[in-house]
């Protein structure tokens, strides 16, 4: 299953990850290997099967109760980000 | 060429009620500083998990019963993935493939009055973004998360609505319900109800949809109007140009009234919808459903059934008088104060009532007149005591001064005179003083009726009884002195 | 008395309750080794020292007034996955250098309340993609029994740890195998639970369908009390099952004679050396002898494991990573054009080529069009691989075979062709597909490296895999077995 240059582009700009010049065609060639060596699922014969989306069959999802529990930590929690003012999280212009 | 057809479907963005968020324990409160209420599920911090809150759930199933819909016994949470800074994980977790509502519908009452059955393909649960803030910072964006996160529920309508005007008729009926229902508060202002419309044009009698646009985040009914009709004519511009409709996603500039296409969130749009690894299925059994069933408030429809039958109203009154449970719930009031005219009530609360408050932009919980004081000028009215102009008069000063309209009817000598033979007095008055006019009315100038009536309740302060001063005008007008 | 650092986490709990020794001597013995080993072995990304002392004292505190947990004064390691309150958490990747966590994983706070002392955070394939510890931003970890070889991975700081002696018990995690396989290299203990069993809130996600948190020790018996102190609902965790926790300490002596246990043919198959088939089968002539009824059972899907999991977990991961955005933690680019240049340059300097390398397939096997092909196909093998375990259980009890193809292997022998390194994962991974608890034990050594022997039950079995390692661990010494250098 080999990818072209146009595909490996279009993924790494879906994802956002920059790829230099010398980086695409290594990445081409190791998703392309990839994709090969994942192609074996054709072989199974999966009609009728219902795919697995949780290990652990027959369990569903757990309500809370709506409280709240939480408290203002802006502040510290701000520590950790490279750019803040007046509150905000900051990031370069977005024009909508 | 103007055998165009408009397809309209909307998409309505109800923030639920609830008092902390869909996955996380912060809370939902409306205005809070800057990132106060984002706690670390919130902010996508690396390791953190969502737990479902149970009342967004029973709300949104509280949704799908007053819309005759089916509740999905298993439905699944559902990861969009996109990269935007108010969008703090990288995905927004929503529902695909088995949202928890579907095959439900809302009827509305078009201009003419009649009835159409829109068809709602969907709702689903899904969770809020943040807020993007472009103002006042030079060259960034601030981005505050308080929102993100806060329950969303997703109504998606079938392409039933073909003008604007019936989607603005959908959008408040939806408005109402939400609000009937006690799942959203509506306030389109804060946000908390937004609507994306999705609208195309063909000829008419085709069957194939024409090429459509979306049209986002349109918090007035005002604006959603509007907008449609833009899009419409300019997509019909282009078309009659010989050009093609492209599909995309554009917002409305209100400033200028008009669509433009957005840029930013354009670029290669592959959602990768998958099941979200972090939450189960959601089970929703008989008894979920029953429960929440028994919390279901009389639907608007039935309420405004009822007021015809009940009331004797017009469906055009009972229309109004339902769009909200508040102002439902105070003509009740008003009629239990005042029984004898609920047809006179329905014409004060939609007619003065309406108009003062709308002059002071309140909403009828914060009316600066109860239904009982409202309830007990309206009584004398019916009993004759004063006019039904004078009672405008009455009105006011009970608005501005709190009063009841016993208090400014004595205060203010309105009573209406109802002795004839007073009246019969004024009406002679008048008569000696405009012999002119007497003379050309006896001649055959039936209009001067008119300004004898004019004449004499000016004479009386606008006190006379106007059914009787009209008896006995004809009569004395007529000729027997 | 034979050495501190000889002694498991069970003896050394009990050799604190009895004040043989206090928690401050034993904790600053231990920081002594790590200082020592980390240019040999780099196994630690941070010492906490200060922390440590600090929470040892404290420990001696309670121990003297006769209360405290079951760990009390215990010295233990976290993998850097886990979230550390205050304290640097950089999963072994450029793109949290500098991040400290403002809150414990419960995982880590559940061990604290038990008394357990934190000496640091080990090193990791970063964001746990990976199965020789090469992948870090940190540098290798290298192999304590032979410096030249990976200690396997994703969590090889751990296990190099432990197998060093460095720390008599260390966190882990498993999405694919990262906990048995380097347990195997390394020989040591190394215990994936069942899925739900301990909570993931804290331990940064990978594939959130897989991942699980384990433990790595000397022993069978030190995992079991580990394992009991860290286990259990967590409100937290969506995915966290609520279901009493056993005390596996109490339940380690169960007697093993009776136990069926099948051979799964597909595991030894020609990928399996020779070396490493011997060494296991004279193990399971160990286990006949303790009673153990050996069958031969097929589970005819698990081949297609690999092809499964290197589908399903970069999806997973493609998803769970777009936060790293440099928005409101972590790296980011510096002087940003714009936003797209924000996420690209952020993302792309902040991950290594692993990594990128399998948000890109995740990507991709999600996209419209490939969905249908690949993700979905994936889900429904996987149900498939699933169902041939639950109807291999109903006729045995537990599975055995070998935990990895080889032993150790050279640092950069394997990291040209992904394939190839993916493959060593091969024996491990079906167990994540199916949620399954599997444990990896040492059964003797091919040219004097260490070989795992795995064991894999059905779901919540994790008392009788415990039982039945400790059985071994009776009879034989090779979890005993410390590296040259390091006795």
């Amino acid at each position: 299953m080999a990818l072209t240059r146009e595909q490996i582009e279009s993924i790494a700009a879906l994802a956002r990850l920059e790829l230099t010049a010398e980086e695409l065609p290594v990445y081409q060639d190791s998703l392309s290997r990839i994709l090969e060596f994942v192609g074996a699922l054709e072989r199974a014969d999966t009609a009728s099967v219902t795919p697995m989306a949780h290990p652990l069959p027959g369990l569903s999802q757990r309500l809370r109760p709506d409280v709240v529990t939480e408290q203002d930590h802006h502040a510290e929690y701000q520590q950790n980000a490279p750019q803040v003012a007046a509150g905000l999280y900051l990031v370069p212009k977005v024009i909508e | 060429m103007s055998d165009w057809e408009t397809v309209i479907g909307l998409e309505i963005h109800a923030q639920l009620a609830t008092r902390s968020k869909i996955f996380s324990g912060s809370a939902t409160a409306y205005g809070a500083p800057a990132n106060s209420q984002a706690n670390l599920v919130d902010l996508g911090y690396p390791g953190v998990l969502p737990v479902l809150n149970g009342a967004a759930v029973r709300m949104a199933v509280k949704l799908g019963l007053a819309i005759n819909a089916t509740i999905a016994p298993l439905s699944v949470f559902a990861r969009k993935n996109y990269f935007y800074p108010d969008l703090p994980k990288g995905y927004q977790i929503s529902q695909y493939e088995l949202p928890i509502v579907a095959h439900g519908a809302l009827d509305i009452v078009l201009d003419d009055g009649k009835v159409k059955r829109i068809g709602i393909t969907r709702a689903h649960l899904e969770e809020d973004a943040g807020k993007s803030l472009h103002e006042g910072l030079p060259g960034v964006t601030g981005v505050d998360l308080n929102r993100a996160g806060t329950p969303l529920v997703e109504i998606v309508s079938e392409p039933d609505l073909r003008s604007a005007r019936e989607a603005v008729a959908y959008m408040k009926k939806v408005h109402t319900l939400v609000r009937y229902l006690e799942i959203c508060d509506g306030n389109m202002q804060e946000g908390s109800f937004r609507c994306d419309a999705n609208v195309s044009v063909r000829h008419a009698g085709e069957h194939r949809f024409g090429t459509r646009a979306e049209i986002k985040n349109l918090n007035s009914f005002r604006f959603v109007e509007r907008a449609i009709n833009y899009e419409v004519a300019r997509q019909i511009d282009v078309l009659e140009g010989g050009g093609k409709v492209v599909q995309e996603t554009r917002l409305y500039d209100p400033d200028k009234g008009e669509t433009r296409s957005m840029r930013s969130k354009e670029e290669a749009n592959d959602y990768r919808y998958f099941p979200d690894p972090d939450l189960l299925p959601v089970a929703i059994d008989a008894a979920l459903i029953e429960s929440v069933r028994a919390t279901l408030p009389e639907l608007p429809d039935q309420k405004a059934a009822r007021f015809v039958s009940q009331y004797a109203l017009p469906g055009y009154d009972a229309q109004v008088l339902t769009a909200s449970r508040e102002l439902a719930d105070y003509y009740e009031a008003v009629t239990r104060a005042a029984p004898a005219d609920p047809k006179l009530a329905a014409n004060w609360v939609m007619g003065e009532l309406a108009a003062a408050l709308n002059k002071e932009s309140l909403e009828i919980g914060s009316s600066r007149m109860t239904a009982e004081r409202l309830a007990g000028l309206l009584k004398r009215i019916s009993d004759q005591t004063i006019s039904g102009k004078l009672a405008k008069e009455v009105f006011e000063a009970m608005w501005s001064g709190g009063t009841e309209a016993d208090a400014v009817i004595t205060a203010r000598g309105l009573r209406q005179i109802t002795d004839s033979a007073a009246i019969e007095r004024v009406i002679d008055e008048v008569m000696q003083k405009n012999p002119g006019q007497l003379a050309e009315y006896r001649a055959g100038k039936d209009k001067l009726f008119g300004f004898f009536v004019g004449q004499v309740m000016k004479a009386t302060g606008g006190k006379a009884n106007p059914a009787q001063l009209n008896e006995l005008l004809k009569r004395k007008l007529g000729g027997s002195a | 008395m034979s050495e501190l650092h000889h002694m498991g986490l069970a003896e050394l709990a009990a050799g604190l309750r009895a004040r043989r020794f206090s928690s401050f001597e034993l904790t600053e013995t231990f920081l002594k080794r790590i200082e020592a080993s980390q240019g040999a072995l780099n196994a630690f990304i941070s010492v906490t020292r200060e922390a440590a002392l600090a929470q040892a004292a404290a420990a001696d505190r309670a121990l003297a007034a006769g209360t405290g947990g079951a760990l009390e004064g215990v010295p233990v390691a976290h993998k850097d996955l886990f979230c550390t309150k205050g304290v640097r958490t950089t999963c072994g990747s450029r793109m949290l250098d500098k991040f400290v966590s403002p809150y414990d994983a419960t995982v880590v706070a559940k061990l604290k309340s038990a008394g357990a002392v934190m000496l640091g955070k080990t090193n990791m394939d970063e964001f746990a993609m990976g199965s020789s510890n090469e992948t870090s931003y940190y540098g290798p970890v290298r192999n304590p029994w032979d410096p030249r070889l990976v200690p396997g991975g994703s969590s090889g700081g751990s296990a190099a740890a432990v197998a060093a002696r460095l720390v008599p018990g260390a966190t882990a995690t498993d999405t694919g195998g990262s906990i048995r396989q380097p347990a195997a290299l390394c020989g040591i203990t190394g215990l994936k639970p069942t899925y739900g069993r301990v909570s993931r809130y804290g331990m940064v996600a990978f594939a959130s369908s897989l991942d699980q948190g384990g433990v790595l020790t000397a022993s069978a018996a030190d995992a079991a009390l580990m394992l009991r102190e860290m286990a259990g609902f967590d409100p937290n965790d969506s995915t966290s099952v609520e279901r009493e926790v056993p005390d596996y300490v109490a339940e380690l002596d169960a007697p093993l004679a009776g136990l069926r246990v099948g051979l799964l043919q597909e595991f030894f198959d020609k990928g399996l050396e020779p070396g490493n088939e011997q060494r296991i089968r004279a193990a399971l002539k160990v286990f006949e002898s303790l009673g153990a009824r050996l069958s031969e059972v097929s589970l005819p899907n698990l081949p297609l494991s690999v092809p499964v999991y290197y589908v399903v977990a970069p999806a997973e991961c493609s998803s769970n990573l777009a936060r790293f955005d440099g928005v409101r933690y972590g790296h980011r680019c510096e002087k940003p054009r714009d936003l797209t240049d924000l996420y690209r340059r952020t993302r792309g300097e902040g991950f290594g080529a692993e990594v990128k390398r399998r948000i890109m397939t995740g990507t991709y096997v999600l996209s419209a069009g490939y969905y249908d092909a690949y993700y979905l196909k994936a889900q429904r093998v996987r149900q498939l691989i699933s169902a041939d375990f639950t109807r291999a259980f109903t006729g045995v009890d537990v599975l055995m075979g070998p935990t990895t193809p080889t032993p150790a292997f050279p640092i950069g022998a394997k990291t040209s062709d992904p394939i190839t390194m993916y493959l060593n994962d091969i024996y491990t991974i079906g167990a994540n597909l199916a949620g399954l608890p599997a444990v990896s034990i040492p059964c003797g050594f091919v040219s004097e490296l260490p070989v795992g022997l795995q064991i894999v039950g059905p779901h919540f079995s994790e008392a009788r895999l415990l039982a039945a390692a400790h059985a071994f661990q009776r009879a034989t010494d090779w979890h005993r077995r410390i590296p040259a250098g390091y006795a």
